[in-house]
């Protein structure tokens, strides 16, 4: 089981890397998804992997899965979402605005020196 | 004492609280604005003067504060001798600068500013010589770089004063770059970083194998800041700055905090060969060389600044000797020069005001047109060159003595006879500024009309000048007492001081002789020199200082170009290539546990999902260019996640994944509409190698790291443990997941929810831009005619489904929300459920007909949900709890069943609210951009007319 876990996690860190390299912005958003989803996965994983463990306090139960990656996790897809969003709309304002999804702006000549007054 | 030693911190702190003034007085006109500003440091003289007895009886005066105990930062301060004359010069000094300066600047400088940098200065400085703690003191250090730097370009306008500036920052701020480095070590040998433990650490210190490094890295600390060769190049730049500054910086406090340095630490420093050689030899060095090239300057304010240079070397060699007799006189000295170089600076500062011009080749025959600046002038520049009965003269015949016996390279007289040179090179320029300025004929082409300046102005240097005469005529009356407590903290030995002119016929008699001599001889021939100096080529240290700036730019520029030159793509392969080049680092540094846990067995049903899982991902991978499908199969990678959720008991996780899945899918769908379907293919196949290439490595990287933590088991026990013990007892929650949530990790939640917030403003703000942009006007002519649309616009089913389910969505919302304290559910989880429920109807019948219904905006919801959990949080100070402690007991109404309430649920409120109207403003945000585009709004909930077959039967509202 850990070994499935694991390779999922790798495939999916995989494939957004891969997205993420992308010179335009949707697979570049799809992959920073996956990567959350591996991010995601893996906090969960710090916990270890348990079956058919309660999450909720009973009376004469002893062992629980550990809650504290649960609440960590759980704030952190929901804040996932909240970045996801905001990239989305910064994508698709660049590209209303410009006409153009790529990435990249491209190497651009240095900004202005500032008044030479090194010879003064 | 003790009452005394609570002065302390307060004189430190006088300057800083009084920089807040002048600014502000400064409406109240020039003269109320000086008084502000002398006022503080009236206040914080007079603080020192109450704690001066006690100083003078030999007491340390210390005060403490902890503050960083685990860093070994504390807020100590301290008081002895040497401190205290230091903070004496200091705040002295700066009193009569105040009074120089409210004279000197005209009207068109804006004197607030001026005064709000000198107190900042002025307390950075105190607040160095009062220092007990090293950490502190380099707090105060770098502060008078910094403020500093706004002194000397505080004439904006003039290049000169910005590089000036620029240069000075550059260098004393390396400087103190390098020294604490160097202070760390010394700590880090001392075993604390309180100076009067490290005062006592002598030996420890000096067998230590860093002594060296720490020595060597202080003292580039201590010379850039005093201007020691070969750094002494930006103190002439400095100059650039007013006159009062120069006359404060140069005379008593900034250069002299180098040597403060040196002096504080000369008893656990001192005394080694490493230390006489490197110190003594700097110093001798850049003596003699300044008072050269003071001679050959035609400005005075360069004339004075190289002389500084050239003072600052001679007490550094004093301090370098490491004889304490040698440490006394370098505290004479530091006095004598404080005195006349203030008022020689503050006199140069009044023929430039009244001549206009302070070139020396501009002036002369002055002594008749300004007869008390002359006087001054005259005693001040005598009293530099070391001629009786002046203070100068003492401390320089001091020198002498203890050079003479000093045996440095080469035959026993060498350091004495370079030394007589300085002393010659001294004499000589002092000379010149009074032969070449005051003395000689009256001229006629004086760029103004010199006369003296009005009581103001010249009384400052002139109680400096009454000091060079009294201190020079009654050494021991004036100076005695100062000196000995000074000499006996920098040496920690009782030191005998006698100060007397006349020491009979020895070596240092016959010097001085040769000296004065020597340097009326010089002036006789300064033309001819003059014009050998000028014929001769030398080093130009400000060009060598540019070209040295200008290559670290241009290394800094390529690299971080290289870098980020504006590529995503190659600044993510960076970042990715470097994350997993520090992971195999810290793999291949470190060895790994053996395996402690068993592996869970794989049944059927997760094989299944991780088979579809692997699937999903590679197609989504391979065939992202049709954007529709990537978004498919990234459903289904989030829907296989969720259930891997419900697999590995963690229900909460589920429940979260697959609405945020929804709410995703939504939110990308409704970009997709604006944005092309296709991802053309435009990489080269080397290109896609790469990034294929570093995302293999770095998923079999993450994979590998993921196996070998769930093999293993914790390193140490988990909080969990503790999480599971409380939560009932202490969060009255069973489920633990959610009592995290709101009560253990309640702040992360507060913080959480106000940055999604913040990211559904965001969302809000830029969508607004776009659309009042070029974007806008685009989408405004935007035809959806590339695709076929389906006739239907908002189908009779949906619309009739979603009315449906609507209730039974918010039903199970409210369901959720409430249960989550103890079962699954909670805030985050019912938030995303309502606002799909509210998603539904704006599926089915069109953002703008669903918000036309709606009271309550997405902004005031967000706010409500952040003020309701802020209230929680500060209800619990009512009760004196601090924030987010949460409360909760039990309600019993008859008919119903025993009713639990806990403050936590008021707090997931907030939680609930925060979330309906993020999710909610960012796609409404989105579908603006849709209306934007041309769609009309719904007269009735179904759109759809079968009388007409070829287009959707919209009315226009």
């Amino acid at each position: 089981m850990e070994l499935l876990f694991a390779s999922a996690i790798g495939l999916l860190t995989a494939g957004g890397l891969y997205l993420v390299l992308r010179l335009r912005s949707f697979p570049v958003i799809i992959g920073i998804s996956l990567l959350s989803y591996a991010v995601n996965l893996f906090l969960f994983g710090t916990g270890r992997l348990v079956v058919d463990l309660p999450p909720i306090l009973q009376k004469g139960v002893e062992a629980y899965t550990d809650p504290l990656p649960q609440a960590l996790v759980l704030t952190a897809i929901v804040i996932s979402f909240g970045m996801t969003a905001v990239v989305v709309i910064m994508a698709l304002g660049s590209f209303l605005s410009s006409r153009d999804d790529t990435v990249n702006i491209g190497p651009e000549t240095p900004p202005e020196q500032p008044a030479q007054e090194n010879e003064a | 004492m003790d009452n005394a030693a609570g002065f302390l911190p307060i004189i430190a702190a006088l300057p800083f609280l009084g920089a807040l003034f002048p600014g502000l007085m400064i409406q109240a006109g020039r003269n109320t604005c000086a008084a502000f500003t002398a006022a503080p440091t009236i206040l914080a003289l007079t603080l020192l003067l109450l704690c001066a007895p006690a100083v003078m009886r030999g007491e340390v005066l210390t005060f403490g504060i902890d503050w960083l105990p685990s860093l070994g930062l504390n807020v100590n301060f301290m008081l002895d001798g040497l401190g205290l004359l230091f903070a004496g010069m200091i705040l002295g000094i700066g009193l009569l600068i105040i009074l120089y300066a409210r004279f000197y600047l005209s009207r068109e400088d804006p004197m607030g500013q001026f005064y709000t940098y000198l107190l900042l200065f002025q307390g950075a400085m105190v607040g160095i010589v009062l220092s007990d703690n090293i950490l502190l003191l380099l707090i105060f250090w770098e502060l008078t770089s910094l403020s500093s730097f706004l002194l000397i370009g505080y004439w904006k306008h003039l290049p000169e004063g910005r590089q000036g500036a620029r240069m000075a920052l550059t260098v004393t701020g390396l400087g103190g770059l390098a020294m604490i480095a160097g202070m760390l070590i010394l700590g880090n040998i001392a075993g604390s970083y309180d100076l009067s433990v490290i005062l006592t650490q002598k030996d420890a210190i000096q067998a230590s194998p860093l002594y060296l490094p720490a020595l060597i890295l202080i003292l580039l600390g201590c010379f850039t800041k005093s201007a020691q060769f070969p750094f002494h190049f930006w103190l002439p730049h400095a100059m650039a700055a007013p006159t009062p500054v120069s006359a404060y910086l140069h005379s008593a406090t900034m250069v002299k905090a180098g040597l403060f340095l040196m002096a504080r630490m000369w008893p656990v420093l001192a005394g080694t060969p490493e230390w006489f050689w490197i110190v003594a030899s700097t110093g001798l060095i850049t003596m003699v060389m300044a008072a050269k090239i003071a001679l050959f300057k035609d400005d005075l304010k360069a004339l004075l600044a190289f002389s500084t240079v050239s003072h600052l070397g001679l007490i550094t060699m004093l301090l370098g000797l490491g004889t304490k007799a040698a440490a006394m006189v370098a505290v004479f000295h530091i006095i004598n020069h404080a005195t006349f170089k203030a008022a020689l600076f503050m006199t140069a500062g009044i023929v430039d005001h009244e001549a206009h011009t302070r070139d020396i080749k501009r002036l002369g025959g002055l002594r008749h047109l300004m007869p008390i600046t002359f006087t001054i002038a005259t005693i001040a520049a005598l009293s530099m060159a070391g001629i009786p009965p002046f203070n100068g003269f003492l401390s320089k015949e001091m020198m002498l003595e203890e050079v003479a016996h000093t045996h440095w390279i080469g035959p026993a007289w060498m350091m004495g006879a370079v030394a007589t040179l300085g002393a010659l090179f001294s004499v000589a320029y002092s000379f010149r500024y009074i032969a070449h300025v005051f003395l000689g004929p009256k001229r006629s082409d004086y760029p103004a009309k010199p006369h003296d300046p009005g009581f103001g102005m010249w009384a400052a240097p002139a109680f400096l000048t009454v000091l060079v005469i009294l201190i020079g005529l009654m050494p021991m009356t004036f100076a005695g007492e100062l000196v000995r407590v000074a000499a006996q903290a920098v040496t920690q030995s009782e030191p005998t001081v006698k100060i007397y002119h006349w020491h009979g016929l020895v070596p240092a008699f016959w010097m001085s002789v040769i000296a004065v001599i020597g340097g009326a001889v010089l002036l006789r021939l300064h033309a001819p020199l003059m014009r050998l100096w000028n014929a001769t080529p030398r080093p130009e240290a400000k060009v060598m200082f540019d070209a040295v700036t200008r290559a670290a730019t241009a290394l800094s520029t390529a690299l971080t170009d290289g870098v980020h030159n504006g590529a995503l793509t190659r600044n993510g392969a960076i970042f990715a290539v470097v994350v997993i080049a520090a992971g195999v680092l810290g793999y291949l540094g470190g060895g790994m546990a053996a395996p402690t846990r068993e592996m869970l067995p794989v049944t059927l049903v997760p094989a299944i999902g991780w088979l579809l899982l692997m699937l999903a991902t590679i197609c989504l991978v391979a065939f992202h260019r049709n954007r529709f499908l990537a978004l498919v199969l990234m459903g289904i990678v989030g829907l296989i996640v969720s259930m891997g959720f419900v697999y590995l008991s963690a229900p909460d996780l589920a429940l979260t994944q697959i609405s945020v899945e929804v709410v995703t899918i939504i939110l990308l769908l409704l970009a997709l509409n604006f944005l092309p379907r296709e991802t053309p293919a435009e990489s080269s196949v080397a290109r896609r190698m790469r990034d294929a290439g570093i995302a293999v490595v770095g998923g079999i990287a993450v994979a590998g790291l993921t196996y070998a933590i769930l093999l293993r088991d914790f390193a140490a026990e988990s909080i969990s443990v503790f999480h599971l013990a409380n939560s009932y007892k202490g969060g009255g929650g069973t489920n633990v997941v959610n009592v995290i949530l709101v009560d253990f990790r309640g702040f992360d939640t507060y913080g959480e929810i106000i940055v999604l917030g913040i990211a559904a403003l965001v969302i809000f703000a830029l969508t607004e831009t776009v659309l009042k942009g070029p974007g806008g006007r685009w989408l405004s002519q935007w035809k959806a005619d590339r695709y076929p649309e389906a006739g239907d616009r908002h189908p009779l089913m949906m619309v009739v489904a979603t009315r449906v389910m609507m209730p039974i969505a918010l039903m199970v919302g409210a369901y959720i929300f409430l249960r989550g304290h103890n079962q699954p559910g909670g805030g985050f989880i019912a938030g995303l459920i309502v606002a799909i429920a509210f998603l539904m109807q704006y599926m089915a019948s069109g953002f703008a007909w669903a918000e036309s219904r709606q009271r309550v905006t997405y902004h005031a919801t967000i706010g409500v949900g952040v003020l309701i959990a802020s209230v929680t949080g500060i209800g619990a100070w009512l009760a004196g709890r601090p924030f987010l402690t949460s409360d909760y007991g039990y309600l019993h109404f008859p008919p119903i069943e025993e009713f639990e309430w806990a403050t936590a649920m008021a707090f997931d409120t907030g939680v609930f609210l925060t979330v309906v109207g993020a999710v909610m403003l960012a796609l409404n945000s989105l579908s603006s951009m849709a209306r934007r585009a041309g769609e009309t709004v719904n007269v009735t909930p179904m759109d759809i007319n079968p009388a007409l077959s070829d287009a959707p039967g919209e009315k226009e509202a």
